[in-house]
């Protein structure tokens, strides 16, 4: 019996090692597999991103903003998004210092821009208002409506933009009002000019050809 | 020659020479004993329980019709548009195969609302039936995507605000947003790429994780059986032949009933398809019978009304990261209701007042809410949507105490059910 006992000990510990390395085996197989899972999915994950052709299609534009008249507004299309210019009036821009109170981000401090366009005109030039002209909201077009005292948007309207699906206002420098379900005002591209005419929309100092 | 096979359990069946064939190769007598004449369902099934089967019935013909279409549709930037359009009049029926998808989609939805209203009525989503009901949930998650992804396919206006106002919802979540909206699109917009991605997850991955999940809820479901408009168990009071007293064979008794129920369905869902296939504009909107225009949204951006409860949830929030929040919470609330229903009984037939009156108040605020979404974001459609955003949220976060605090009825120890005379 203790002949037999004895054996039955030992092949407890044989057991117990046997145990102690499958569970380490168990778990470096399932460590590679989990690495190789990764690593495999890599590829497919990665096709989603933008392709080569689709970056080059984002590469910079130009627009000669001698073309506008003082209080238009212009669409440049860069990377498939609406770019809004607006060839800003002494009164256009006079009108952006009277109404911060009812403004969510007046001096911008949550909203994306290039830093050259984080001051009271949000612009490189104060003249030109270079704006994304999709709503931060939910990416619809916000409307141009630059006439103060709008029948619709009230009798205090200061002139700006407005949001056709979800309600946003924007006033002149494209910053958004109190009561708009967009939280950040409308984003700046980057942008610079390369001569007094020339808007480059996509570069800057910055970024070099983005 | 005949042999004559009996599988234990089922009745003896005298089978010619090919039924003998497949028996020895494929197991087919035991699943008609097992799963349609042994399977034993309550006998007090209403209206309500039509649902279940006709939401398969639309997945059939969803997934027939769908193939048909795949045939003629081109994805891309340049030709979905006028590929639908040459479904619609080139194609001999073509307009018939597209009314009956594009009809389809919207009949899937009302009939799977239909069938989730009965779950909440009922309580069919109580233990033991936590995991069914999530499964169902995940059906109805799956059908959301899939739906979406279609809507964007013909490359309307309409699709492709959508699928700006949808997949920038991916952008307000903190820190990798604006990346994985990027990634989704696969450019800078909404573009060629976004839309042959989502024709190969709408006609391919989305409908094989369709099927996966309804075999699921399905395998799920044997192992519960039904509930029924009682909730209570059948299976707690066995007969002598060791089947539910109150169970009655699925096969004929249900096959037959189910049958009625499709031949209805399909007066309505004809009527419709024939008469009135955009259904004045809820159906198949206006705005995206005009192509995709990048620089020019509709008027009014309403998605289809089957999603416009959850829409006014997120648009009656002032900020958009809230909003976003609240929508995913409107949507995740439906699968912690097995967990937050604590209530003795399961059918609202036994509930208290209270929980009859919040669920009222349920289901005014989703009606309300499909209302509000399908209107322009002003004055009193905002505030109908967040007086109801409340009303909806009350329902679920309310159900934790008004369960437990009110007097519930006695429930019966058999089924509840009367003959027809």
């Amino acid at each position: 019996m203790a002949v037999s006992g004895e054996s039955a000990g030992v092949e407890r510990a044989i057991d117990e090692a046997d145990d102690s390395r499958r569970k380490f085996l168990l778990m470096a197989s399932a460590g590679t597999a989990a690495v190789g899972a990764v690593l495999a999915a890599t590829p497919f994950v990665s096709s989603w991103t933008p392709s080569e052709r689709a970056r080059a299609l984002g590469a910079p534009v130009d627009f000669d903003v001698s073309k506008l008249e003082p209080g238009a507004m212009a669409i440049a299309t860069w990377r498939k998004q609406p770019i809004y210019i607006v060839r800003r009036t002494p009164a256009m821009l006079a009108s952006l210092g009277e109404h911060d109170s009812r403004l969510k981000d007046p001096r911008s401090a949550a909203s994306e821009q290039p830093p050259y366009a984080a001051n009271g005109t949000r612009s490189r030039v104060p003249e030109y208002l270079v704006l994304i002209g999709t709503c931060t909201h939910l990416g619809c077009l916000p409307k141009a409506r630059f006439a103060p005292a709008n029948p619709e948007l009230g009798a205090d309207w200061p002139g700006g933009f407005a949001c056709p699906c979800h309600g946003s206002r924007f006033d002149l420098a494209g910053r958004v009002f109190d009561g708009s379900p967009a939280s950040v005002n409308l984003r700046v591209p980057p942008y610079s000019f390369a001569d007094a005419r020339k808007l480059v929309i996509g570069v800057d100092e910055h970024r070099g050809a983005a | 020659m005949a042999e004559v096979v009996k599988p234990p359990g089922a009745p003896a069946v005298k089978t010619g020479p090919f039924r003998a064939w497949l028996y020895k190769r494929f197991p087919i007598e035991e699943f008609i004993s097992d799963q349609l004449v042994g399977y034993y369902a309550p006998k007090n099934f209403n209206f309500w329980y039509y649902f279940g089967f006709l939401s398969m019935v639309v997945l059939a013909l969803q997934l027939f019709t769908g193939i048909f279409l795949t045939m003629f549709y081109k994805p891309g930037e340049a030709t979905s548009f006028d590929s639908v359009e040459f479904i619609m009049r080139e194609v001999d029926w073509g307009w018939l195969i597209r009314y009956l998808h594009s009809t389809g989609a919207s009949a899937f939805f009302v009939v799977v609302y239909l069938h989730m209203f009965r779950a909440l009525m009922y309580g069919s989503y109580r233990a033991p039936r936590e995991l069914l009901w999530l499964l169902g949930m995940l059906v109805y998650l799956a059908l959301m995507a899939e739906a979406f992804m279609g809507y964007v396919l013909p490359w309307g206006n309409m699709s492709y605000w959508a699928a700006q106002v949808i997949v920038n919802i991916f952008g307000t979540i903190p820190g990798i947003g604006p990346g994985l909206v990027e990634w989704i699109r696969g450019d800078y917009g909404i573009s060629d790429a976004t839309l042959n991605r989502f024709f190969a997850l709408h006609v391919v991955a989305v409908p094989l994780a369709l099927l996966l999940l309804v075999l699921l809820h399905l395998v799920a479901l044997r192992r519960t059986g039904s509930s029924n408009p009682d909730g209570i168990e059948i299976k707690e009071k066995l007969g002598p032949n060791g089947k539910p007293l109150d169970g009655i064979p699925f096969h004929p008794y249900y096959t037959i009933k189910d049958t009625v129920g499709l031949g209805v369905f399909l007066v309505i869902f004809s009527l419709i398809v024939f008469y009135a296939p955009t259904l004045g504009g809820y159906f198949l909107e206006p705005a995206n019978f005009e192509p995709a225009n990048p620089l020019s949204t509709p008027p009014e951006i309403t998605p289809s009304w089957y999603f416009t409860p959850y829409y006014a949830i997120l648009r009656a929030v002032p900020d958009q990261r809230l909003g976003a929040l609240l929508m995913l919470l409107s949507i995740v609330a439906y699968l912690l209701l097995p967990w937050l229903d604590r209530s003795p009984v399961k059918s609202m037939r036994y509930k208290g007042p209270l929980s009859r009156t919040f669920f009222a108040i349920f289901i005014v605020s989703f009606l309300g809410l499909m209302y509000a979404g399908l209107n322009p974001p002003e004055g009193k459609f905002v505030l109908l949507g967040r007086i109801c955003t409340v009303g909806y949220f009350s329902y679920f976060v309310g159900m934790w105490f008004y369960t437990r605090m009110e007097r519930v009825k006695p429930v019966p120890e058999r089924l509840t059910h009367h003959a027809h005379a």
